[in-house]
Formats: C-alpha cells, sequence, structure tokens
C-alpha cells in the first residue's frame, strides 16, 4: 500500500443490490409466522400452565411464607460450605485455563493445520456441549462423593468452553507482528510465544476471569448431585422442607457471588 | 563479487491471470544496496517476500529458485529444509514495522537472537546480560536506546522503523530486506531512517535491498535501481541513469507521484498561493502567518 490522500468510496451506497420491496415484505411475513409456530410447538412440548400459578397460588404464598425469617442459626457451617465451593471453582478453573491454553492454539486456524485443528475443535465441542452438572454425575461415580468430583466435572467442561474462547481470540490477532518474527528466522513456538501471546493476553486474562466468575456460580448447582460444597447443604435443606434454612443459604450465595462478579469485573478492567 | 542473493526465473500469481511475478531472474551482489522501484501493484512486496521465502513461488510454471547467500530459499515453489538457518541472516524490514507492540522495544530486538537461541532459554524469555548490551548498543547505534523499556506501540512511526533496524542488527544479518521502510514516515524520519540503512550498509558491508515508492531517494541511497512493472523487470542499472523518459515508461500516468520531494517542497507554496486567490490579496500577510 502506498499512502494517498482520502476519498470517499465512490458509488459504494448506490451499487449494492436491494432486495425489491415486495420480495422483503414476503419474507418477514414468513419469518414471523415461523417464530410464531415455534412457539406454540414449545408451549405445548413445555407444558405451560399459566393457571396453575392462579389455582396453585394459597399454596406458592404459603411455601413463600416458609421461607421468611430466614434462620441463620447455623450461619458458620454455611459460610464454611460456601468456602469449599469457591475452592472448587478455583481448581476447576485453573485447571482448565492450564489446558485451555494449548486446546486453543491447536484449534486456532492461523495457528494448527487442519488435521490437528479438527479433531481438537471436535472434542472441544463435545466437552463444552456437555453440562456441568451432567460431568459432575458421572465424576461422582467415579471418584466418590465429595468436591474433588466438582472440582473435576467444572475442569473438563470449562476446558471445552475456554479453549474456544481463546482461540477465537487468536484467530483475530494482528499477523504482522507474528510473521516479523518469523522473519528472523524463529521456531514455531517462539512465533507463538513472542508474536502471538502478548497480543491475545489481556482477552484471554478477561476470559479467564469471566469464567471463574460463572464457575463460582456452577461450583453451587455441581453440589447438588452430591459434588461437594454449598449445594450439598441446599440439596439436604430442600429435601427435608427447611425452607428458613434453605433461604439463608440461598442467600448467603446471593451475596457471595455478587462480590466476587464485582471483584471480578474491576480485574478484568484492569487486564486490558 | 559474490553474489548475495540470487533468483531464478521466479513467478507467482495468486491464482489471478496477471500474474504478481513474472519469470523474474535477479543476482544482487554481497555490499550492495540496491533500490526497487516500480508503481503500486508491480510486485515489489511480493519479491521481498519471495526472497526470506515468507511466500512461495509457482510449482507449475517455470522452475523458481532463490538462493540468499549461497544458501537454498526456495526450490520449485517448495520452502528449502534448513530455511530458519538462512532467514537468521535476513534482516526483514517491513512498511508497517511488525513489531509487537505489547512488548517492550527492548525485547522486540532481542528477538533478533530468537533464530539461533536455544528453546529452553527463548520460550522463558531468558536474554543473558550480555544479549541485553548488544541490544541496547544497537538501540544506541540507531539513535533510540532511551526508549528501551517502552512498549513499542509507544514509540512514533520513525523510532519503531529503526526499532525494527535495530533487530536486523541484533540479529546479525548480512543481507537487510527493507519493504517501503520509509513509506509510512514524514519526510523527516525518512531520511533518518534512510541515513542509517545506508551507514549499514557502507560500514558493516551488508547488502540491503530496499523498496521504495520515491524515486529520488531511489537516485540519492542506493547506486543501482531494479525497476518492476506488472511483476516483470523493466529496468536494472545504475540508478543516475533514470531518465525522465524511462521514469516514465515504468510508472506511466503515476509518474508525477512517484518524482518526490520537488513536488513535495512545492506543495506549501501552492497553498498559499491558493489561499491568496481564495481571500483576496489583502489577507495574503495574514494568512501566510497562520499557515
Ligand atoms: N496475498 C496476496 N493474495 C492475493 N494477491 C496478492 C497478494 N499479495 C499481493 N497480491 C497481488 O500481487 C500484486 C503485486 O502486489 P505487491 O504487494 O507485491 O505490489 P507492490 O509493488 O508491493 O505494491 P505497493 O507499492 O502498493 O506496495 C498485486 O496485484 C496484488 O494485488
Ligand atoms: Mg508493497
Amino acid at each position: 500500500m502506498t499512502p494517498t490522500l482520502y476519498e470517499p468510496p465512490r458509488e459504494a451506497a448506490s451499487s449494492v443490490p436491494r432486495p425489491s420491496p415486495l420480495k422483503g415484505s414476503l419474507l418477514t411475513t414468513f419469518g414471523w409466522a415461523l417464530a410464531a409456530a415455534v412457539l406454540v410447538w414449545s408451549w405445548q412440548g413445555a407444558e405451560i400452565r399459566p393457571w396453575a400459578l392462579v389455582t396453585d397460588g394459597g399454596n406458592m404464598a404459603e411455601l413463600a411464607a416458609d421461607f421468611f425469617p430466614p434462620d441463620f442459626s447455623d450461619w458458620r457451617f454455611y459460610l464454611e460450605q460456601m468456602v469449599v465451593t469457591l475452592q472448587i471453582a478455583v481448581w476447576g478453573t485453573v485447571l482448565s485455563i492450564v489446558c485451555a491454553v494449548p486446546f486453543g492454539l491447536l484449534s486456532a486456524e492461523n495457528v494448527a493445520p487442519w488435521w490437528v485443528r479438527q479433531p481438537v475443535r471436535r472434542l472441544m465441542d463435545a466437552l463444552r456441549a456437555i453440562n456441568e452438572m451432567v460431568f459432575a454425575m458421572i465424576f461422582v461415580v467415579a471418584v466418590g462423593l465429595g468436591p474433588f468430583a466438582g472440582v473435576l466435572a467444572l475442569f473438563v467442561h470449562t476446558t471445552g468452553v475456554l479453549a474456544k474462547l481463546f482461540s477465537e481470540a487468536v484467530e483475530a490477532i494482528d499477523p504482522r507482528p507474528v510473521e516479523g518474527i518469523r522473519a528472523t528466522g524463529a521456531h514455531p513456538l517462539e512465533e507463538i510465544v513472542y508474536g502471538v501471546i502478548p497480543q491475545v493476553m489481556p482477552l484471554w486474562i478477561s476470559y479467564s476471569l469471566y469464567r471463574f466468575e460463572s464457575n463460582v456460580r456452577s461450583a453451587t448447582v455441581v453440589g447438588m448431585v452430591g459434588a461437594g460444597g454449598i449445594g450439598v447443604v441446599l440439596w439436604e435443606l430442600i429435601r427435608g422442607f427447611y425452607f428458613a434454612q434453605t433461604c439463608a443459604v440461598i442467600l448467603v450465595i446471593v451475596a457471595t457471588v455478587s462480590l466476587l462478579d464485582i471483584v471480578s469485573a474491576r480485574l478484568r478492567k484492569l487486564a486490558i | 563479487m559474490k553474489p548475495a542473493i540470487e533468483v531464478e526465473r521466479l513467478s507467482k500469481s495468486f491464482g489471478k491471470p496477471t500474474p504478481a511475478l513474472d519469470d523474474v531472474s535477479l543476482t544482487v551482489g554481497e555490499g550492495e544496496m540496491v533500490a526497487l522501484i516500480g508503481p503500486s501493484g508491480s510486485g515489489k512486496s511480493t519479491l521481498l517476500r519471495h526472497l526470506s521465502g515468507l511466500a512461495l513461488g509457482e510449482r507449475e510454471w517455470t522452475p523458481g529458485r532463490v538462493r540468499v547467500l549461497g544458501r537454498e530459499v526456495q526450490d520449485g515453489g517448495r520452502l528449502a529444509s534448513g530455511i530458519r538457518r538462512t532467514r537468521c541472516e535476513i534482516g526483514f524490514i517491513f512498511q508497517q514495522f511488525n513489531l509487537v507492540g505489547r512488548l517492550p522495544v527492548l525485547t522486540n530486538v532481542l528477538a533478533g537472537r530468537l533464530g539461533t537461541m536455544p528453546l529452553w532459554r527463548s520460550l522463558p524469555k531468558a536474554f543473558t546480560a550480555a544479549e541485553k548490551a548488544e541490544a541496547l548498543a544497537a538501540l544506541a547505534r540507531v539513535g533510540i536506546a532511551e526508549c528501551a523499556v517502552q512498549r513499542a506501540s509507544t514509540l512514533s512511526g520513525g523510532q519503531q522503523q529503526r526499532a525494527a533496524i535495530a533487530r536486523a542488527l541484533v540479529q546479525g544479518a548480512r543481507v537487510i530486506l527493507a519493504d517501503e521502510p520509509i513509506a509510512s514516515l514524514d519526510p523527516r524520519s525518512a531520511r533518518t531512517v534512510m541515513d542509517t540503512l545506508a551507514a549499514i550498509n557502507r560500514r558493516d558491508g551488508i547488502t540491503v535491498v530496499v523498496s521504495l515508492h520515491q524515486v529520488d531517494y531511489a537516485r540519492r541511497y542506493c547506486p543501482r535501481t531494479v525497476a518492476l512493472r506488472d511483476g516483470r523487470i523493466v529496468f536494472d542499472g545504475p540508478s543516475a541513469e533514470l531518465t525522465p523518459a524511462l521514469l516514465e515508461r515504468i510508472y506511466g500516468a503515476e509518474v508525477q507521484e512517484v518524482l518526490g520531494e520537488a513536488a513535495i517542497e512545492a506543495a506549501p507554496q501552492r497553498l498559499t498561493a491558493d489561499l491568496a486567490a481564495f481571500a483576496g490579496a489583502q489577507h495574503v500577510g495574514a494568512l501566510e502567518a497562520r499557515v
């Protein structure tokens, strides 16, 4: 490219072929009809009964009343278990970052050849497609009840998620600095460490923190299938109809998750 | 004179009907400083990228072959196996600098060492004190030692280009390929960068091939000029022989644009004249003061 004075692009706007108005409106009508059909079809499948809210209204009100006031008499235990949940999330996330770096690079178009990229991508797709809860149930069987099953479940699922996010960041880099490194006779690994990683680092950090936040939320749920932490407590309380205590646990979770979201959002801003 | 760069019958099409390089053969001797000129799209960048194996010639057409310092770079569209070893001796300077913006300038310069460093030391960025001292010396030589710890993206264009030259020096390059190194620089930075390249060529005997858009820079800095047009070499000889008639043949209608500084320096006067015509003669003094 040679520097030239800026000239506004001529005829760019006028030369784009536009669909005729009639064709456009037909398409729009069809689109809305399709959307409506999907909604009706899903309504039946999901067995939605809004009137149940009215007929069972008394029931619901009674249930809600049982939640209040929350019973914090066991708060030490709840906090202890909440900390265990955070610990599950920390290790689940850290392990997944360690694995997502190589897998992310290997599934990026501008780094790996197709015969490496395609199998790695499919594997990551599979890890992402299966929910943490499902992995948790499997790992509870494999390694027994307890937090470690939760760590493994988060680790495996999050690896799939982060590898995808990491590889998208890699695919969006500026190729010129990498070529600058290559031109010095550098090894492909050096091209990655010197040319690619510095460019993607802010995004990678941001994605990792975001996944940590969301893993704290997930960690409260995987407990429900016995994979440790506050989720186990929550499940026991609900099953025993101890609603006042349930309410206390939910409030502990809400407070912790909100606090973490705020801290992590701050950190993410720092990274960029 | 031993040849530093040998190109034999190199062609490249990019899948288009008009080739970007059309049967190019060229020899550059060690220690030469050669300008590569030609209109936009004539294949200057493409040729330079082939010289360092960043692009590969066509397989089917002519059996294109590139050798640098006696070592094979590519042959018949295939990259030579020892290419990394050869690239260590070729410093490549890009129009857009191609530094890693988020790394410090010093690390960018130290990257010149990567080709000859073992991985166990380069991957954790464990450079020795001697290597750092050498990189600093190279930065001092191009005149930007004070910028060493800054991020490369915070440097001006001219400073970034000099950092890129420092990288080529640290590399110990014996051939420097520079692709329009001054095209995105103001005239003063452009002269500094060209002076630096000329000094490296003369003092260290490094072979320099530099593509240029302004012909007067070619005349001033390079004894020999190679001109491309539509992927073919249409002139190869002493830069002094580039007559206006020849330039017209090389550049066609674009010729006015590339004659360069004479036209650029006339611009302020022309602007003043235009303003005078616009505002009426009595205000010229005031306008000139503002311009
Ligand atoms: N990667 C590519 N893919 C397709 N075509 C390309 C590619 N690189 C270059 N070309 C084409 O090859 C021809 C020569 O391009 P090249 O960039 O070498 O010209 P140049 O002489 O460097 O021009 P400029 O002065 O504008 O930099 C052009 O027609 C260009 O469109
Ligand atoms: Mg070019």
